[in-house]
């Protein structure tokens, strides 16, 4: 059984148990990345296509190597490279990647919405690998991952997101996924970086990080862009470490056996203490590894959609 | 040429007319309203001059089951001409008017050149005279160039045409240029429309600032970058004892804001789009950048305060804002997309949808409101079917149900949210000064 949709766009289309059906299908992909031969032809003849508007290192490089040992082909167009820059506009780049048969479209892109814009124009598969400050739905998929895999499970989890939830497409994504899954989702962060309304999604808003933690099970760490404090949304990075920083101190307010989670790429001293992020509890690194599982499943999916089994075996 | 509108249901709040009656029309003026009986016979208790006999001599245009009105204003449309005539012209857009029912449109001068000096309102009002449909009433920008520093040469712009002042899209930040805008416009109790934007406040915003754009990760635009100007507004209106008129009320705050300066005695109007009046925030879902419009579509509780300030007539007019652009503009990312909706072709179905079908405003209120309200804010001469008075008419089938298709539009601004939607109560019949220049949708 495969997932019965063309895109995959953000976490608040799925359903628990398709959410579920992503988590158990990267189990098997985790073990092909231990294996000493990495490829498998599952997706053999298949095109794979990466189009990010927006630097990414970790999160391009993790599809394109899903893609490859599924066996697909792949190419990648980044703005600096393309004709993007010469003007082209969107539908225009969009209709000259699809004709040249590509199947499915990973797309990292400044603007909220726009995976739901290439979606419509494309009759390709659409990924969002990121869109502005909306969801970035394989990101969250992968902290669910980590989570499950030392947690075993959600139910009664307390999961604490820190840091600039107004901007964070990550943040939007891991509340969408955890509360399906019956985690309890708590944020904290700078008032000036929380956005209205954000308790309707069924989240406990906190601005004082030490009421947050309180026996927190996981805590998910966002990146600060540093380029918000120009635009006067809080006074100084420093102060900012002052208050929201996970700082060993910090840390001992949560739960013994806490998890953290970072999206990565840290500015370490800033959101999180260097002790932390490299300390016993920090899954990172871990969350990178289950990324490229994470969607070798996903892309195993929504391009085949077989009995999983037949890809192990 | 002579014509008889034969049939219909005459509703005119000018003259506190509602009934049914024939107009005869001569040289583009009403020239009698000739009150039917129930019995079907003609009242002869009124004057009728040896001239009307009717059925043979002039042309007959049946409004049977038909609303009679005057002629529908629009005090705020943005024709782009000149600089921007691939979003539209005075010729289309004058036949979007007239197509939606209406006899008269005041323009923004928004445009490129902006109209802040006589010459440009000259060419606009020769264009007019040569393209238009309808009337065309070019708004005066307040201040050079809109850059809200200096006025504008307001007193030469009133010579050449003008019918009010507006930066309108571009809101006069310096509270003491505002200030001083209102207070010379007291040399002529000039009209100045305020379109009510902390542009600080709103920022990059795209959509409401609430739930919904929270969820779609959208930069929102909150309540208060409108409400803070509109109070700033009321209180150098109140200060210089000036005209305000507030354009495109969106928000419950802004017209508790106004209810109370009305109460007060303050010189001060507003307006409300037909979009603001149907649709919430949560159109935005789905990423259809149709829907992104400035002021943006607010929450159910700003819609149904508004609403509410129709019906108390703290609002009073209702204008579109109609705000045309390329398909190609409105093609691309949310954020990307420039702001504004084409209105003037949806806009009285809609709010007879919304408003009389629905209950919430009576007939007569909603033709006051696009009427004789708007006439009279920009002092025109119009808005009302009484003997003599130029005759500007509009013919309603409250009946009609059809889907709006966006494709026929004649405006070449086809970004409109309301494709698909059926809706009852269209203008079938709009006549300009006693030329009949739409009938049954098609421009004649």
């Amino acid at each position: 059984m495969g997932l019965n949709r063309k895109d995959l766009l953000g976490l608040q289309d799925l359903s628990a148990e398709e959410i579920e059906l992503i988590l158990d299908t990267a189990v098997p992909m985790k073990d092909i990345l231990g294996r000493e031969i990495k490829k498998v032809p599952t997706l053999r003849g298949k095109v794979v296509a990466t189009l990010f508007y927006e630097p990414s290192t970790r999160t391009r490089t993790s599809f394109e190597l899903a893609a490859k040992y599924m066996g697909a082909d792949t190419m990648s167009l980044a703005v600096s490279t393309s004709s993007v820059q010469k003007g082209e506009s969107f539908r225009d780049t969009a209709e000259t990647i699809e004709v040249m048969g590509v199947d499915t479209i990973i797309l990292r892109h400044s603007a909220s919405g726009s995976a739901q814009y290439l979606a419509n124009i494309v009759k390709a598969s659409v990924i969002n690998g990121g869109d502005g400050t909306h969801e970035h739905p394989t990101q969250a998929l992968l902290d669910m991952f980590t989570i499950r895999e030392k947690r075993g499970g959600f139910k009664g989890l307390k999961v604490v997101i820190l840091g600039d939830i107004l901007h964070s497409r990550v943040a939007r994504s891991n509340i969408w996924g955890l509360a399906k899954m019956g985690a309890e989702v708590c944020v904290v962060g700078p008032p000036t970086l929380m956005p209205p309304d954000i308790e309707k999604m069924g989240v406990k808003v906190f601005y004082q990080v030490e009421e947050a933690l309180k026996d927190a099970d996981v805590i998910n760490v966002l990146r600060l862009q540093l380029e918000r404090q120009q635009k006067g949304l809080f006074p100084t990075v420093r102060e900012y470490h002052q208050l929201y920083g996970l700082t060993p101190e910090r840390l001992k307010l949560a739960s013994r056996d806490v998890l953290i989670l970072h999206p990565g790429p840290m500015n370490r001293g800033v959101e999180i203490d260097p002790e932390v992020a490299d300390g016993p509890q920090a899954s990172i690194v871990d969350q990178v590894a289950n990324g490229v599982a994470v969607r070798m499943a996903l892309l195993y999916l929504l391009m085949e959609g077989g009995a999983f089994s037949a890809v192990v075996s | 040429m002579r014509w008889l509108v034969k049939g219909g249901r005459v509703v005119d709040p000018a003259s506190g007319i509602d009934q049914a009656a024939d107009i005869l029309i001569e040289e583009g003026k009403i020239a009698a309203l000739i009150p039917v009986l129930k019995d079907g016979s003609k009242d002869h208790s009124e004057p009728m001059t040896e001239e009307i006999n009717p059925e043979n001599t002039v042309a007959i245009l049946k409004a049977k089951g038909k609303l009679v009105v005057p002629g529908l204003i629009d005090m705020h449309v943005h024709l782009r001409e000149p600089g921007f005539e691939r979003k539209e012209t005075i010729a289309t857009g004058t036949r979007a008017a007239a197509r939606g029912g209406f006899t008269s449109v005041a323009c923004m001068p928004n445009t490129k050149p902006v109209a802040d000096n006589r010459s440009v309102l000259e060419f606009i009002q020769r264009q007019a005279q040569l393209t238009a449909k309808v009337h065309v009433y070019p708004i005066a920008a307040i201040t050079k160039g809109s850059r809200g520093e200096e006025l504008s040469e307001m007193g030469d712009l009133i010579a050449g045409g003008a019918v009010a002042f507006s930066d309108d899209g571009r809101p006069v930040m310096n509270t003491r240029v505002m200030r001083l805008a209102l207070e010379y416009a007291r040399i002529g109790d000039w009209p100045i429309i305020s379109h009510c934007e902390d542009l600080n406040l709103a920022a990059e915003g795209q959509m409401n600032e609430g739930y919904w754009s929270m969820l779609l990760g959208l930069q929102g635009i909150p309540n208060t970058a409108e409400e803070t100007m509109v109070a700033r507004d009321i209180m150098l209106a109140e200060m210089t004892g000036a005209r305000l008129h507030i354009a495109h009320v969106s928000t419950a705050g802004s017209v508790q804001l106004i209810r109370e300066a009305k109460s007060r005695g303050v010189r001060v109007s507003a307006e409300v789009t037909p979009h603001h009046l149907v649709l919430t925030d949560e159109a935005v879902v789905g990423y259809s950048t149709f829907t992104k419009v400035n002021p943006p579509l607010r929450a159910e509780k700003d819609r149904q305060a508004l609403l509410e300030g129709l019906v108390d007539g703290t609002i009073e007019v209702i204008a579109t804002d109609h705000a045309p652009h390329t398909l190609e503009e409105k093609d691309c990312e949310y954020g990307y997309a420039p702001f504004g909706i084409s209105g003037l072709e949806t806009a009285l179905p809609l709010v007879w949808s919304e408003l009389v079908e629905k209950k919430v405003l009576s007939l007569e209120k909603l033709i006051t409101c696009m009427t004789v309200n708007p006439a009279r804010i920009l002092g025109l001469n119009r808005g009302s079917l009484m003997v003599g008075a130029a005759a500007d008419i509009t013919v309603i089938d409250p009946d009609l149900e059809q889907v709006v298709k966006v494709a026929d539009f004649v405006s070449r601004g086809k970004n409109s949210p309301f494709e698909g939607k059926k809706l009852k109560g269209w203008p079938v019949a709009t006549m300009v000064a006693g030329q009949l220049v739409m009938q049954d949708g098609q421009i004649i």
